[in-house]
């Protein structure tokens, strides 16, 4: 029925599956990056931090992608230059999606992040610093594992999110899912088929991905005493 | 603070730089861009492998280079942004040496030419003319010389663009464009000799005004590479020479398709 | 950078606003008309009216929007039964089967949204309202919906940006919308950088816009909510 087009599919989903896990890994740091910058004292970082997370999610992911795509290589080659690099510096495509995902879903990260973080009671920091820890210890040892926890719920729907996104990549030429669907589809003159199939696939990761959430909750909920059942 | 974020800053944009290869211009490495849905000139088949006449030509010009190459994929009208934002070396994608192209892009010598054509479903009666697709959908790939020629020439017309060939060809098969302009061998090989195409039919001449169509296909680099231009040009001319080119077309068409010799 | 022909082009960029508002409306309205009844049946007790639309929402958001897209417009099309029968017409046209597509995935969120605000609804309105004998199409009329409606305003907001960054996946179907114009503009002159700020640009002042509106809109029906200092 896929015409001998499933191996291609399959490393396809593979390759998607990729981009989404690195570009998570990605978009954490920066969403921490920019949450700390949001919650912290310096009026510079919260300006920088604002416009970051304002700008990102006021652009659609595609016009972003293709910025990214086009302007990244750009600038990185620019900047090399200025530091006195002669010779261009070869961006991978699969090192340009993960990047350009993982800075676009940073910002929605940090959001997330903040809201999580406003959620840690404010009595845990000091009660911690009252202690004689320093700040960077208060954060890592106290704040951090206790806004894992109250980030849990969004950090699903980003990672949700985060996972059909990967589909644009296909357009700046990365073989993922999608882009080998549409080969497919291309060769055969089936779209339907390979177009289903490729549904099929996300569904198959979101699925797994919610299951997967359902049961991290579970396992890191803070004991209920009210009526709300995890 | 701010000290450590610069310090990281630096760190990271040095790391990247040691972490990707450098590349020193004796060209031994070169990363060529390819469009992978132009049929029989390059297509991806189900193994997920690249294959086609622009293919085997970019590697017997690397094997007569003397070099490594590796093909990055890329949708047509991204080649040449690409090219310029260095992500790859070269352009073998079929693309027509244009004058119009020739401001951001520099040339090899040509490595085929074959004319473009309108294709249309049988039995319809649509003039090739200006007037004759007055108020019909014409469907091209985007930024190709089909775009171009189609849009001043067929003024009357709703010019319908899309990123793949393929796509046209679809929409063509489907009904949802009334004719396509496309290079004559890619319609004829990736549309009417499929099932899909049966029924359609080339109409009208074949467009070949330099203005438009340019020169014949050729190797597209950027201008400041004159080294790697001048190594294209005389790899172009060997294979010619020892009859590894006739080789690699014959495998794909029954006629010449390097067309006439270039006027100089 | 050159803006000169971005200048130029400010024309294209024009229809291309007009085409993305254009798709967002009719997406959007289609798609929150259909999806108040089937909110009320995925917030419904009994498992016959509410699965089928869980089914329903979980495709349609587990699966990205581009290939809901590529199934609409190239899909369908596949389909000598479809290409004969009536609705061809209707199908034949990119914006009928772009705004096809966004509808049936704006629905898809909406429904959740607006059954979630449904089940929030505090048990003790319903309650007061049987004990005053509204009958149950009266208390979903009068009592749950308005309420719901109004809870769902600063989700269905963010709803409402998403599918406006959504409607940049028209350009893939041939659309000239205002990523379509930035992508011909990127196309003609190799200025991909300044073709794509442009439009981006223009995107962040919509969703500015868009904010603003849910803003004053929050402000006129969840003034209960406010803080109050």
């Amino acid at each position: 029925m896929l015409h001998g087009y499933l191996p291609s599919l399959l490393h396809g989903l593979a390759l998607s599956l990729g981009v989404a896990l690195c570009s998570l890994a990605i978009a954490a740091l920066l969403g921490l990056a920019g949450a700390l910058a949001r919650l912290s004292r310096s009026r510079v970082a919260q300006r920088i931090a604002l416009a970051y997370t304002t700008v990102i999610r006021g652009v659609p992911d595609l016009v972003l992608m293709l910025l990214v795509f086009f302007g990244g290589q750009l600038a990185v080659n620019e900047i090399a230059a200025r530091l006195g690099h002669e010779d261009y510096i070869d961006v991978d495509p699969f090192v340009a999606g993960v990047l350009t995902i993982g800075f676009i879903f940073g910002a929605y990260l940090s959001e997330t992040f903040r809201g999580a973080f406003l959620a840690v009671p404010a009595g845990q920091r000091e009660a911690g610093l009252a202690c004689g820890m320093s700040r960077m210890q208060v954060l890592t040892r106290i704040e951090l594992p206790q806004m894992l926890r109250h980030a849990l719920p969004s950090l699903s729907n980003n990672w949700l999110v985060l996972v059909k996104s990967t589909a644009i990549v296909s357009v700046i030429g990365l073989s993922d899912l999608m882009l080998r669907a549409t080969q497919a589809a291309g060769n055969t003159r089936e779209p339907f088929v390979f177009y289903a199939a490729a549904a099929l696939g996300y569904l198959l990761v979101t699925s797994v991905s919610e299951l997967g959430f359902h049961l991290l909750t579970r396992r890191l909920a803070l004991p209920s005493r009210g009526a709300r059942q995890p | 603070m701010p000290h450590l974020f610069s310090r990281a800053l630096a760190a990271a944009l040095m790391s990247l730089a040691l972490v990707t290869a450098a590349q020193a211009n004796d060209w031994k490495k070169i990363r060529i861009g390819v469009e992978g849905a132009y049929p029989p000139f390059s297509e991806v088949g189900p193994d997920g492998k690249l294959h086609g006449f622009d293919i085997d030509i970019a590697f017997a010009l690397c094997a007569q280079m003397q070099a490594q190459c590796t093909l990055v994929q890329q949708d047509f009208d991204g080649l040449i942004p690409a090219l310029q934002a260095r992500k790859f070396d070269a352009i073998i994608a079929s693309m027509s040496i244009t004058e119009e192209r020739k401001r951001s892009v520099a040339f090899s010598d040509k490595y085929y030419q074959t004319p473009g054509r309108l294709v249309v479903k049988a039995g319809t009666a649509l003039q090739p003319t200006r007037e004759g697709l007055k108020g019909k959908r014409i469907g091209v790939q985007r930024s190709t010389i089909h775009d171009r020629f189609a849009t001043d020439t067929f003024t009357g017309a709703e010019i319908v663009r899309y990123g793949k060939q393929d796509d046209v060809f679809l929409d063509l098969a489907s009904g949802r464009i009334d004719a396509a302009l496309a290079d004559s061998i890619a319609v004829d090989v990736g549309f009417l000799k499929t099932p899909q195409g049966k029924g359609f039919q080339f109409v009208g001449p074949s467009y070949d005004d330099p203005k438009y169509f340019g020169t014949g296909a050729g190797v597209a680099m950027r201008k400041s590479d004159t080294d790697l231009q001048a190594k294209f040009n005389a790899a172009i001319a060997a294979i010619r020479a020892d009859g590894s080119f006739q080789k690699i077309a014959a495998k794909y068409f029954s006629f010449d398709v390097y067309g006439e010799a270039p006027r100089k | 950078m050159n803006f000169a022909p971005i200048l130029e082009s400010l024309p294209l960029y024009l229809s291309g606003l007009l085409v993305t508002l254009k798709l967002l409306l009719i997406a959007l309205v289609a798609g929150f008309v259909a999806a108040l009844p089937l909110s009320t049946l995925r917030a419904s007790h009994s498992p016959w009216a509410r699965l089928p639309v869980w089914a329903f929402t979980y495709v349609v958001r587990g699966t990205p929007l581009l290939v809901q897209l590529f199934l609409v417009y190239y899909g369908l099309a596949q389909f000598e039964s479809v290409r004969e029968s009536v609705l061809w017409p209707w199908l034949q046209s990119a914006t009928f089967c772009a705004c096809v597509a966004f509808g049936i995935n704006t629905c898809g969120y909406t429904t959740e949204i607006l059954a979630g605000a449904i089940t929030a609804t505090p048990v003790g309105e319903v309650e007061a309202a049987r004990a005053m004998g509204l009958s149950r199409t009266q208390v979903l009329r009068r009592i749950v919906l308005p309420g719901a409606l109004r809870r769902a305003i600063p989700a269905y907001g963010n709803e409402v940006v998403l599918m406006l960054h959504g409607t940049s996946l028209a350009s893939v179907v041939t659309l000239l919308d205002l990523t379509g114009a930035a992508r011909e503009v990127n196309s003609r002159h190799y200025l991909p950088f300044e073709a794509f700020l442009t439009a981006g640009a223009i995107y962040l002042c919509l969703t500015l816009a868009i904010v603003a509106l849910v803003h004053l809109a929050e402000r006129r029906w969840l003034a209960h909510l406010r803080a109050r200092t």
